[in-house]
């Protein structure tokens, strides 16, 4: 009886809980050592992509600070053709999208992704190649764009002689994935699996339709906008939010040493997503020139995204409540905790603005620009720091050195955030429904923006001060990845709840 | 949800479903879409742009214009546009087909231009916009596009013809002259060439201002 209770137990546990989480199979130290091959296989690779990300992620800072002085003081550097604002800005948006964000995401997919299947890395040279032709074509992307090759395709903007060798390393990344998840030494899947598949899939997918319709053999008028806007918002919902959502779903539990609260709504999480995301994209062009069904189709369907959105949202919740007094202690789950509040804010705005009505006021206005910035930063990108703040001790074996610049990174770039994004959405709902009043003179409305442009410089500053502080502690733990080895470290042997930091964060 | 095949079916179906609804449908739809001829007056619209003007399209995608400007009439009542005569009627798909690049923006930093050339026809206007464009719109953030002019001495022929006409201390130093570069000038013809308002059976323009 007591026998079979367990196993019952046991059996639902599996469903809820990360597959490199699960008892059984061999003795605990036994296990524990199999996990510490799996991050050792994972080094190099992702490492590789950790720090290019992170160099990527400094400049794209730069020229965002860059950016964002110019709209306000437009006289700055305005003598350099090639530091425009239209330059500066496009280089920034493809720096920290396809530079920085989009490299952490492969990091952390191919450790997520062999940590989950119970298996070391397979080849782990071809995929360091993946990331040398990687960097070579963000290279030569942003920099056709600064000498005005630009494309002009709004998240498309790197020239068509660059995105051939980005697509080539996306597709090497995704057969290796494929190829990982095939081998997988643990036969049940985890919804973190799910969504990293499906992003791996989807991803190379959605650039080779763009790169063909748009770049290569361009379609005819404004199918070309349609193809565009599929394509920049799938960016968002088929690549990044599922990298994202398979980092929460995985480091909450493992942090707080729970399972997720429920399998049926993971389930209908990732399944109502794949459904509905993807048919958004049109909601960019309400009161376009394209025909009313297209536009009505995606307003429907980014409506429809509440219930992926909120289904996710319950389950996070109901998974940390009780433990939210450990976000004292672990950077992971303060960040993890952050992003995935930010989650559910940033689609709550995304349906609200996807309305006609709202979207009257809110298109073509700042508001549009906070948003991405709620989404892209506050959600994705701070769950990337989170994850990082778990992979990265563990791939090199040693622990993070300065608490101070933790705390310093995380109250950085969370006040950043908060203090771009609120005044931004408020001020582009003002900018908005100024627009409308056919009374205002458009210069009225250039000159109401400009104070509410000055906060948002100060609060980049904030973000850059978050981004050296955490660059500087990276660059320390690897200086301590060549001093000799001295004490045992204890996360890999104590167990696989995150080390709690010796003193609290402050 | 263990079973591989069945996620991987599941993933690759949900992405076919909009890719052929919201990629591979609105080509067919729009894809071939042509000029349309008026039964009554034989006028062709639109109208194919001059080479000038093409280039000139290059140089507005090169430099970005798209990120600040708009290239798309909202219809009547829906936002102020047609209010801020910005057109005289929406602008439909059939407007854009002979954009190589078609770029109706996403941000209002500055006005919509989709009939600036009809709004704006005067080019000198153009050129010392471009130029500084305090000097049109004080108070405007549109950066200064200097690099698209080239200052020089004035020669002994005298002042060039098509030198831009600047005052105060806009005014380039005493002997010199600002001339527009070809970019300069292409980019006027197509911003000059901007105009979206034929009538059209699909989106016809309100008969009394129609000429």
């Amino acid at each position: 009886m007591i026998n079979q209770s367990q196993t019952l137990q046991n059996k639902t546990l599996r469903a809820l809980l990360p597959g490199d989480a699960l008892t059984g199979g061999g003795t605990e130290g036994g296990k524990k050592a199999a996990l510490a091959e799996i991050d050792a296989s994972c080094r190099v690779p992702v490492l590789f992509f950790f720090l290019s990300g992170l160099a990527w992620l400094l400049a794209g800072t730069v020229l965002a600070l860059v950016a964002s002085i110019k709209l306000h003081t437009p006289g700055f550097l305005a003598g350099w053709e090639w530091l425009t604002f239209a330059n500066v800005r496009t280089a920034h948006l493809n720096t920290v999208v396809y530079g920085f964000a989009s490299q952490i995401s492969v990091g952390v997919t191919i450790w997520l992704m062999c940590r989950l299947c119970r298996i070391p890395l397979v080849a782990p040279g071809l995929i360091t190649v993946a990331n040398l032709f990687y960097n070579l074509g963000v290279t030569v992307g942003v920099g056709g764009i600064l000498i005005g090759d630009s494309t002009a395709i709004e998240w498309l903007e790197m020239p068509r002689y660059a995105t051939p060798i980005l697509f080539v390393s996306y597709a090497l990344i995704a057969v290796w994935t494929i190829v990982t998840f095939r081998l997988r030494a643990e036969r049940h899947l985890y919804v973190s699996q799910w969504y990293l598949l499906a992003a791996v899939l989807w991803f190379p997918w959605l650039y080779g339709t763009a790169q063909v319709m748009l770049l290569i053999e361009p379609v005819r008028g404004v199918v070309q906008a349609a193809v565009n806007w599929w394509f920049a918002h799938n960016v968002l919902g088929l690549w990044f939010t599922p990298i994202g959502l398979a980092s929460i779903y995985y480091f909450i539990p493992k942090v707080i040493g729970r399972p997720i609260h429920s399998y049926y709504l993971s389930v209908l999480g990732f399944w109502s997503l794949a459904l509905f995301y993807n048919w958004n994209g049109m909601h960019h062009l309400v009161g376009g020139p394209l025909p009313a069904w297209m536009i009505t189709v995606s307003i429907v369907a980014s409506v429809m995204m509440l219930i992926p959105v909120i289904t996710v949202a319950i389950n996070h919740h109901f998974t940390m409540v009780g433990h939210f007094g450990k976000l004292k202690y672990s950077p992971t789950l303060r960040f993890m905790v952050f992003g995935a509040v930010s989650y559910t804010l940033a689609s709550l705005q995304g349906v609200a603005s996807a309305v006609r009505s709202i979207s009257e006021v809110t298109h073509f206005t700042h508001h549009t620009i906070a948003h991405a910035h709620l989404g892209m930063y506050a959600f994705f990108t701070m769950v990337m720091f989170g994850a990082m703040y778990y992979i990265l001790p563990r791939i090199t074996q040693r622990e993070w050195p300065s608490n101070g610049l933790i705390s310093l990174h995380f109250w950085g770039v969370a006040l950043g955030i908060v203090l771009y994004v609120v005044p931004m959405s408020i001020m582009g709902f003002i900018q908005g429904t100024m627009l409308n009043d056919a009374a205002v003179r458009f210069l009225d409305v250039v000159q109401f923006t400009l104070p509410w442009l000055k906060l948002r410089t100060l609060a980049g500053l904030l973000l850059a001060a978050g981004h050296v502080a955490f660059v500087i502690n990276v660059g320390w733990l690897l200086v301590r990845m060549f001093e000799p080895y001295r004490k045992p470290v204890v996360s890999i042997l104590t167990g696989e709840a995150e080390t709690v930091a010796a003193a609290k964060l402050p | 949800m263990s079973y591989g095949p069945l996620l991987f079916l599941g993933i690759l179906f949900t992405l076919a479903s909009s890719w052929v609804g919201l990629v591979l449908l609105p080509h067919r739809q729009m894809g071939a879409l042509g000029q349309h001829t008026d039964t009554n007056t034989a006028a062709i619209y639109p109208a194919a742009r001059s080479g000038e003007a093409q280039q000139g399209a290059e140089h507005y995608r090169s430099l970005g214009c798209v990120y600040c400007h708009t290239q798309q009439v909202r219809p009547e009542g829906y936002g102020s546009d047609i209010e801020r005569g910005w057109g005289r009627r929406r602008t439909v798909s059939r407007d854009y087909i002979h954009d190589k690049t078609v770029m109706l923006g996403t941000m209002r930093t500055g006005p919509d231009l989709t009939n600036i050339g009809e709004r704006q026809a005067d080019a000198a206007w153009h050129y010392r916009h471009l130029y500084n464009p305090q000097i049109t719109s004080p108070g405007s953030i549109m950066p200064p596009h200097a690099f698209l002019f080239e200052t020089q001495a004035i020669g002994p022929a005298g002042r060039s013809t098509n030198a831009l006409v600047l005052e105060g201390t806009f005014a380039p130093p005493a002997g010199q002259q600002v001339i527009p570069t070809r970019r300069a000038d292409q980019l006027v013809a197509y911003l000059r060439s901007l105009k979206s308002s034929g009538d059209l059976p699909e989106a016809p323009v309100k008969k009394e201002e129609a000429q």
